[in-house]
C-alpha cells in the first residue's frame, strides 16, 4: 500500500432523519477524502452535521436516520455494499470511533480490562494472554500509569481524561485504519482537554493512519489538522489543505469562524472575540441556494439560486458566489 | 462491601423481630385467646383452665419472652388442632411450597425474559404487541381459571400430566405454570423498559463501533444492565408466589403452607398460624436482603468503591 493511498473517500453524502416535522437534512451533499496518515479536521458549529456525517460513515446512525451516498468507499471497498455482517468485521477492526462523553462510553458492568479486549479477542484469532499485553501496551501508549493493574479497574474508578485515554487505546487495539474522533475532548476539563488531543495527535502521527477529527476548537485544528472541512447546515462550504484554510478563507463563514479565534497578542485580554450573528436555518425541508445568506454580509440577491464551487490551485474549495479575488461569479 | 451487608444484616434481624412481635400478638387480635379456644358456650371454670395451661394468665411480656425462647431453641410448640408438633407439621408443607414458588419463579422469568428482550428490540411493532399480549395472556385469565384449562388439555385430553398430589416433578409442572403466568407481565414489563433505556446508553452504541456481534452487544452489554431491577423483583415475587399460592395449592391438591395457612385459620389454630405468618414473614426479609446484597454485588459502583 502507497504511503498516500485514500483510506476514505466520501462523495454526496446524505443523512436524512424522519422527525414530526418533517424530513430533517442533517447531512447534504458532503464529499471529502482523507489519506493515510492524514489528518482531517471536520469544524462548524453545534447543530451543522459533523457527528450525523461520522456515524454515517461508520454505519452507526440511530434507525430514525437513513444514508445515502454517490460513493463511500473505505479502502476501495464499496460501504454501500457491504453487508452487516462485513461492517461488524470493519468496524473496531479496520476503523475505530471515539466518543465525545467518555464518562458514559464505556459499560459501567464490566472491567476496563474485559471491555479493551473483547473486540481484539473478537477480530483477531488470539489468546486471553495476548489480549492483556497488548492492552497494557496501548495503555502505557496513550500515557496511562500502572497499565497492568489498570485493566482490573471498572469505569467508575477513573477520572474523565483516563477514561478518555481508556477510549483511544480501544480504538488502537486492533491497529485501525482509519480513526474517527467526535469532539474527543469537549467533555472533559480545559487542562485534560490540550492533553487528550496531544495524545490522539501523537498517536496518529506515530501510526501514520489517517483520522477525522471533530472540534469546535479551531486553535486545535490549527495545530493538527492536515485538511481541514467546514461545515454549515449541513453542507461542506469549505475545504481544503489546513495552511490554505488559515491563510486565505474565502467561505464568509469561514471568515467569520476565523474571527472567533483569539490570538496571542493581538486580542486583548478581555477583549471581545468576533460573533457571527443570526442563526443557523431549519434543516427540514429544501435548501434553496446558499444556506447562510441570512447571515452574510456579502448576500446577495442570486445567493437564494444554485451556488457555484470555486477551487483554487492549492486545492481549496468554497461553495459561495465569490470567486478567489472577491469578485462576484 | 462487606460493612453493607452487615449493616443490612442487622436491620434485617432488627425487621424479623418487629413482625415477630407482631405475630405473638396476633393472638389477641380476635379479643381473648382463652375465650376463642374454649369455644362457644364453655363454662367459666374451662376458660380460666385454659388460659392457666397456655399461660395465658401471665404479663404479655412475658408471655412474648418464653414463645420467642423457645422458638430460638427449636420448640415451635403444639397445633391446637393437629394435636402435632408445630415445626415437623410446618416445615415438610414448607418444602412444597418453596418448590412450587421457586419453579414458578422459573416459569415467569423462563417466559419473560426473551419476551421482554424481543419486545425491546422491536418496540413498537408488532412485534411488541405480540410479546406484550403473551405475556399479558397470564393476567387477564383468572387464576383457577387458568389452572382448571390446563388441567383438561394437559391432563384430561392428552394424559400427560397428573392432576393433583405432590408425588413427582410432574406433579409441579402445571401448578408452577399456573403461578409463574400470573407474575411474567409484570417481569416482562420491566425487562422491556430495562432494555429500552439501555439499548440507547452511549455504551451500547461504543460496543457496536467495535464490531462486536449482535448477541454479544444484547446480552452481554445491554442484558447485564437491565436485569438488576428484574433480581430485586424476583424476591419481592417470591415471596408473593409463596404466601400467595393458596389458590392454586388447593386445585391441584398440593399439600402446601398455603392449604395449612388455610386450615389453621378456620380452626382457630393459632400456634401453627403464628409460626406460618413469621415463617412467611422471615423469608421475606431474607428475600429482601438477599436481594439487596445482589443488587450491590451486580453493581461495580456499589461493589467496587
Ligand atoms: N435523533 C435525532 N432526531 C432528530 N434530529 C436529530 C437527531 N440527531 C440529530 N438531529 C439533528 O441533526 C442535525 C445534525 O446533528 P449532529 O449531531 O450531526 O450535529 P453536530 O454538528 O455533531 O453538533 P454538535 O457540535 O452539537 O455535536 C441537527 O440539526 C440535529 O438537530
Ligand atoms: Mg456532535
Amino acid at each position: 500500500m502507497s504511503s498516500n493511498e485514500t483510506v476514505l473517500d466520501v462523495q454526496g453524502l446524505h443523512v436524512d432523519i424522519r422527525t414530526a416535522g418533517g424530513v430533517l437534512h442533517a447531512v447534504r451533499d458532503v464529499s471529502f477524502q482523507v489519506k493515510r496518515g492524514e489528518t482531517l479536521c471536520l469544524v462548524g458549529e453545534s447543530g451543522c452535521g459533523k457527528s450525523m456525517t461520522s456515524l454515517a460513515i461508520m454505519s452507526l446512525l440511530p434507525k430514525i436516520a437513513h444514508r445515502s451516498a454517490r460513493r463511500l468507499t473505505f479502502l476501495a471497498e464499496d460501504l454501500n455494499l457491504a453487508g452487516k455482517k462485513r461492517i461488524n468485521d470493519l468496524r473496531g477492526n479496520k476503523m475505530a470511533m471515539i466518543f465525545q462523553d467518555p464518562m458514559t462510553a464505556l459499560n459501567p458492568a464490566y472491567t476496563i480490562g474485559d471491555q479493551l479486549t473483547e473486540h481484539y479477542l473478537h477480530h483477531r484469532e488470539t489468546s486471553a494472554g495476548q489480549a492483556r499485553s497488548r492492552a497494557v501496551e496501548l495503555l502505557e501508549k496513550v500515557g496511562i500509569a500502572s497499565a497492568a493493574q489498570r485493566l482490573g479497574q471498572y469505569p467508575h474508578q477513573l477520572s474523565g481524561g483516563l477514561r478518555q485515554r481508556v477510549m483511544i487505546a480501544m480504538a488502537l487495539m486492533c491497529g485501525p485504519e482509519l480513526l474517527i474522533a467526535d469532539e474527543p475532548s469537549t467533555a472533559l476539563d480545559v487542562t485534560i482537554q490540550a492533553q487528550i488531543l496531544r495524545v490522539l495527535a501523537d498517536l496518529q502521527a506515530d501510526l501514520g493512519i489517517a483520522m477525522v477529527l471533530i472540534t469546535h476548537d479551531l486553535g486545535v485544528v490549527a495545530r493538527i489538522a492536515d485538511r481541514v472541512a467546514v461545515m454549515y447546515a449541513g453542507e461542506v462550504v469549505e475545504d481544503g489543505p489546513a495552511q490554505e484554510i488559515f491563510a486565505t478563507p474565502q467561505h464568509p463563514y469561514t471568515q467569520g469562524l476565523m474571527r472567533c479565534i483569539p490570538v496571542p497578542g493581538r486580542t486583548p485580554p478581555g477583549g471581545k472575540l468576533g460573533t457571527i450573528p443570526g442563526v443557523v436555518p431549519s434543516l427540514i425541508g429544501n435548501l434553496q441556494g446558499c444556506a447562510f445568506r441570512d447571515r452574510c454580509e456579502w448576500a446577495k440577491s442570486i445567493c437564494q439560486e444554485t451556488v457555484p464551487v470555486h477551487a483554487s490551485a492549492a486545492g481549496q474549495r468554497w461553495r459561495c458566489i465569490k470567486n478567489q479575488n472577491g469578485a462576484f461569479a | 462491601m462487606l460493612a453493607y451487608t452487615f449493616k443490612r444484616l442487622g436491620l434485617a434481624v432488627l425487621v424479623a423481630l418487629t413482625v415477630s412481635i407482631i405475630a405473638y400478638l396476633l393472638l389477641y387480635l380476635s379479643g381473648d385467646p382463652a375465650i376463642a379456644l374454649a369455644g362457644e358456650g364453655a363454662r367459666q371454670a374451662d376458660i380460666e383452665m385454659i388460659r392457666h395451661t397456655y399461660g395465658l394468665d401471665r404479663p404479655l411480656i412475658v408471655q412474648y419472652g418464653d414463645w420467642l425462647w423457645k422458638l430460638l431453641q427449636g420448640d415451635f410448640g403444639i397445633s391446637v388442632y393437629f394435636k402435632t408438633e408445630v415445626g415437623p407439621l410446618i416445615f415438610d408443607k414448607l418444602k412444597t411450597t418453596l418448590l412450587l414458588g421457586i419453579s414458578a419463579l422459573g416459569f415467569a422469568l423462563l417466559v419473560s425474559v426473551p419476551l421482554g428482550i424481543l419486545a425491546a428490540l422491536y418496540k413498537n411493532s408488532w412485534i411488541d404487541r405480540i410479546c406484550l399480549a403473551v405475556a399479558v395472556l397470564g393476567q387477564a385469565l383468572p387464576n383457577f381459571f387458568f389452572a382448571l384449562l390446563l388441567i383438561m388439555l394437559f391432563s384430561i385430553s392428552w394424559h400427560m400430566l397428573p392432576v393433583s398430589g405432590s408425588g413427582t416433578w410432574q406433579h409441579f409442572v402445571m401448578p408452577a405454570i399456573a403461578l409463574g403466568y400470573y407474575v411474567a407481565p409484570a417481569f416482562m414489563r420491566l425487562i422491556r423498559a430495562g432494555m429500552i433505556e439501555v439499548l440507547s446508553a452511549d455504551y451500547i452504541r461504543t460496543a457496536r463501533a467495535k464490531g462486536l456481534p449482535a448477541r454479544s452487544v444484547i446480552f452481554k452489554h445491554a442484558l447485564r444492565n437491565a436485569i438488576v431491577p428484574v433480581v430485586a423483583l424476583a424476591a419481592v415475587q417470591l415471596g408473593f408466589l409463596l404466601g400467595g399460592s393458596v389458590v392454586i395449592e388447593t386445585i391441584f391438591a398440593l399439600d402446601g403452607l398455603g392449604y395449612l395457612a388455610y386450615q389453621s385459620i378456620t380452626f382457630k389454630d393459632y400456634p401453627v398460624m403464628q409460626i406460618i405468618v413469621l415463617l412467611l414473614s422471615a423469608i421475606y426479609v431474607l428475600l429482601t436482603l438477599a436481594s439487596d446484597i445482589a443488587n450491590a454485588w451486580l453493581d461495580p459502583r456499589i461493589r467496587v468503591s
